[in-house]
């Protein structure tokens, strides 16, 4: 009896290092998004004065899938990424950009710095159309597919490897 | 040249460290003292190949050799020389490399000043000293090589996080790891102890100054690493619950609660396998740390880049170190005879229930950290435990250890009484009721909680004074005898008044700063004017700098406080372009009553600036009160009975203390 108090430290050891080694296969940077697998919320935002009349709301999205890119002229990161994003409408994929707590002026300034390929901009200046998709932070971004629902969620700045293991595949598969 | 030199010593030192595993230890087996005495000169060989290899990395960090990838990928040119050379450890290899050089240098140190460890022993050891050292020495070779080349090389470097570009990086890594490698010694002898079946007063007094180096080190590792959270990060708060401060954390509750136990195994010749256990824990938990921070299982603020086959490296030592220690410990640790026994209310009662409190603590922190990774694991889903649980489960363990702190301290071996112990404690229980009520009355009725924590943070310090003044037999003898006594106490009498002192203080600053902070988030136009508690801040300037690596945003506050300047507190928004990040610069201004703590945030749409104020009352006293606890330790280190080195007397203490306590319970047991 006394001898068996003596292996129970050894024991829960083991039950730890087990949960250890599963916990191991996962991948903890991936933030599971609410929305996941489920229709794009309803949003309707206005556009960035001087930009276009269109803004960008929920019946921009379906008919053939999308990027939606969550940016800000005030995200460092976001600025990282803008080439990429760019690089990735000029190849024909469409690209929707959804303006996150940001001045006008200075999103337009912005664009107009580091050029400007997004199909669609809504202005979403406090912030609530971002808390309707669960955005964490910018920048992030969203596959939708032709039906309207979000398939995909990438949270900080693309960065060229992830466009070739994630979104293009992703992209390919909607398209089958 | 350097770097492959760099490369060559450390592969030399893994041969090195075989040798130290396996020939010591068939030594010791068969009483051969050649063998045995190969322990030193490789322990010894192995520090000096290690510091090359330190050497060589830090020269490449210095000279900016951007043909090693390491440096390519976490250096740069224009970095200032301090973060060149303290940037060699903020990076997985190369924080791994200083882990390996503190393990090689904690062998060293015992192969030189462990003269009096009997050879076997020291041999065993040192032995299981090597092992843990081969087993890090593979990881670094084969995953993590700080030395690898790139051809061909860039002209620049990448940079370093610019978090890390700060002093805090030079010293809170280096004496976290102290610290945490630190208890690789205790383990050892732990493990010696297990494969000798010997576990005794002379063993408690080996293990004892190793712990304690270490348990100071780890306390001034977390301290300063808690301080440079609070003033970068700019969150206002000095401790998150993130599992990376936990991983350091419960290394040393575990540590705290071996330093008590190991007293009882000197004095008293009891909880001996218990004692063995909290030595495999202490260290096990910062092998677990390692695995937490390096294998990305969880998400973390610390988190080096994932590589999943470091982790699964990790995972496989730690099977082997924790699952092997603790294996030996279920075979040979029923064989330990308990010791001398003992009545629940006694010294040795109070130093049981320090380490049930601890250990229970230790396990409440363990399930916080680890139950977001078991639950995903069966399919539970994502969740992160905060603040709350800790709450609603930490804090009410530490409250009655809290109290017990100086009533167990004043009573007797083998039997007491709590009431005479109060007896003893009256002068401190006065002074806590006189702090209670003051407390109560200067706040408002609604801190009641407040009043509570400053109350029992006072009957630490006073309990803790009043136990100096009992020894000494302060206001019972005529003074002159009583500074006779003072000065014959031993060394180690005033580290436990000082440590307890101090950890009243550090609860001082901390009931202070969670209760009475204020608080105040608001939008400011340069010129604007605001008020937080007793003191006008007016945002004076918004305007840009330029550092050597960075551009910032730099707003200035000029504080006042009926009227009367206080001070001009600077806050910036640091961008790094090399990096392409930014960083927060907490504006500070501390004094002994108060920190005030600004930050600068974004600028809003309509280009007024988002600013937090806070007022943190008491905040110093934390970071003293862990000071003081450290130096407490330290003063413990330097007491006769456990100067390393110094002849060994295994048996003079045993059965009660020899120490001169004319009004304190060792006489009052014997008595």
């Amino acid at each position: 009896m006394r001898r068996l108090l003596f292996i129970v430290p050894a024991v829960v050891f083991l039950v730890i290092a087990t949960f250890l080694a599963i916990g191991l296969t996962r991948d903890p940077s991936e933030l599971p998004s609410a929305l996941l697998d489920r229709p794009a919320p309803d949003f309707d935002l206005p556009p960035l004065p001087g930009r276009d009349e269109h803004g960008f709301s929920r019946d921009d999205l379906g008919g053939e899938p999308v990027l939606v890119n969550v940016f800000a002229s005030w995200c460092v990161p976001c600025r990282v990424e803008h080439p990429l994003i760019n690089r990735l409408a000029e190849t024909g994929i469409v690209v929707h950009g959804l303006n996150h707590k940001d001045q006008a002026a200075n999103a337009q300034a912005w664009l107009d710095e580091l050029g400007d390929n997004f199909t669609r901009v809504g202005h979403d200046l406090d912030g609530r159309a971002g808390i309707e998709w669960g955005v964490y932070g910018v920048p992030e971004t969203y596959i939708v597919d032709a039906d309207g629902t979000i398939v995909h969620r990438h949270v900080g700045p693309l960065r060229p490897e992830d466009v070739e293991r994630e979104i293009r595949p992703i992209l390919e598969s909607l398209k089958r | 040249m350097i770097v492959e030199l760099g490369h060559f010593a450390l592969v030399v030192a893994l041969g090195l460290a075989i040798v130290q595993s396996t020939l010591p230890m068939l030594g010791a087996q068969r009483h051969d003292l050649t063998l045995m005495r190969l322990a030193n000169t490789t322990a010894l060989a192995q520090f000096g190949c290690v510091t090359i290899a330190f050497a060589a990395l830090t020269w490449a960090y210095v000279s900016s050799d951007f043909s090693v990838v390491n440096v390519y990928q976490n250096s740069h040119d224009a970095k200032p020389l301090i973060y060149k050379i303290s940037g060699v450890w903020g990076n997985h290899e190369g924080s791994l490399v200083l882990w390996v050089w503190i393990l090689a240098l904690c062998g060293a140190a015992v192969a030189w000043w462990g003269r009096n460890l009997p050879l076997p022993f020291k041999a065993r050891s040192l032995a299981v000293q090597g092992l843990i050292g081969v087993a890090f020495l593979l990881f670094l070779l084969l995953t993590s090589n700080p030395f690898e080349r790139l051809d061909p090389a860039p002209l620049e470097g990448q940079g370093l996080n610019p978090i890390l570009q700060d002093p805090g990086l030079a010293f809170h890594p280096p004496m976290l790891y102290l610290g945490y490698v630190g208890l690789s010694v205790t383990f050892a002898f732990a493990m010696a102890a297990l494969i000798e079946g010997r576990v005794d007063a002379s063993w408690a007094r080996w293990v004892r100054p190793w712990t304690l180096a270490a348990w100071v080190a780890l306390t001034a590792g977390i301290a300063l690493g808690s301080w440079w959270a609070y003033y970068t990060l700019g969150w206002g708060g000095w401790w998150f619950w993130d599992p990376v401060e936990n991983a350091s954390f419960m290394p040393w509750l575990a540590a705290t609660a071996l330093l008590h136990s190991a007293i009882v195994v000197e004095k008293r010749d009891t909880l001996k396998a218990w004692t063995i256990l909290l030595a495999i824990v202490a260290f096990s938990l910062s092998l677990l740390g390692t695995f937490l921070v390096r294998s990305g299982v969880l998400t973390s603020v610390h988190a080096f880049a994932v590589d999943p086959d470091r982790g699964s490296f990790i995972l496989y030592m730690l099977i082997l170190a924790i699952g092997g220690a603790l294996a030996l410990f279920a075979w040979r640790a029923p064989l330990m005879q308990p010791g001398g026994a003992f009545a629940p209310v006694s010294r040795e009662g109070g130093l049981l229930l320090n380490n049930l409190l601890l250990a229970t603590a230790t396990a409440t922190v363990l399930l916080g950290t680890l139950y977001p990774l078991a639950l995903e694991v069966v399919g539970g889903g994502k969740i992160s435990v905060g603040p709350p649980f800790y709450n609603a489960t930490f804090v009410p363990l530490m409250l009655p250890l809290l109290i017990a702190v100086p009533i167990g301290a004043m009573l007797a071996w083998k039997r007491g009484s709590v009431v005479a112990a109060l007896g003893r404690l009256k002068v401190a229980m006065a002074a806590t009721l006189i702090t209670a009520i003051l407390t109560f009355t200067l706040l408002d009725a609604a801190s009641l909680g407040a009043a509570f924590g400053f109350a029992l943070a006072a009957w630490l310090v006073f309990g803790a004074l009043d136990d100096l003044r009992a020894k000494i037999g302060l206001f019972q003898l005529p003074l002159p005898r009583a500074w006779q006594r003072l000065k014959g106490l031993p060394a180690s009498a005033f580290a436990v008044s000082i440590a307890h002192a101090g950890l009243g203080v550090m609860i001082t600053g901390m009931i202070a700063t969670s209760v009475l902070q204020s608080e105040r988030i608001l939008a400011m136009q340069p010129g604007d004017t605001t008020t937080i508690g007793s003191y006008d801040v007016r945002l004076a300037s918004v305007g840009e700098v330029e550092g050597p690596n960075w551009i910032a945003v730099r707003a200035v506050f000029e504080t006042t406080r009926n009227g009367s300047p206080v001070a001009d507190i600077v806050s910036e928004k640091r961008f790094y372009p090399v990096e392409g990040q930014s960083t927060t610069q907490v504006g500070l201004d501390t004094s002994f009553w108060r920190d005030l703590y600004f930050v600068l945030g974004d600028q809003t749409p309509e280009g007024a600036w988002a600013v937090r104020l806070y007022v943190n009352p008491l905040a110093a006293w934390l970071w003293w009160g862990v000071g003081i606890m450290s130096f407490g330790g330290l003063v413990s280190l330097f007491d006769r009975r456990l100067r390393v080195g110094a002849p060994t007397t295994a048996t003079a203490h045993r059965g009660g203390s020899a120490e001169p306590e004319p009004d304190g319970p060792g006489a009052r047991a014997s008595a």
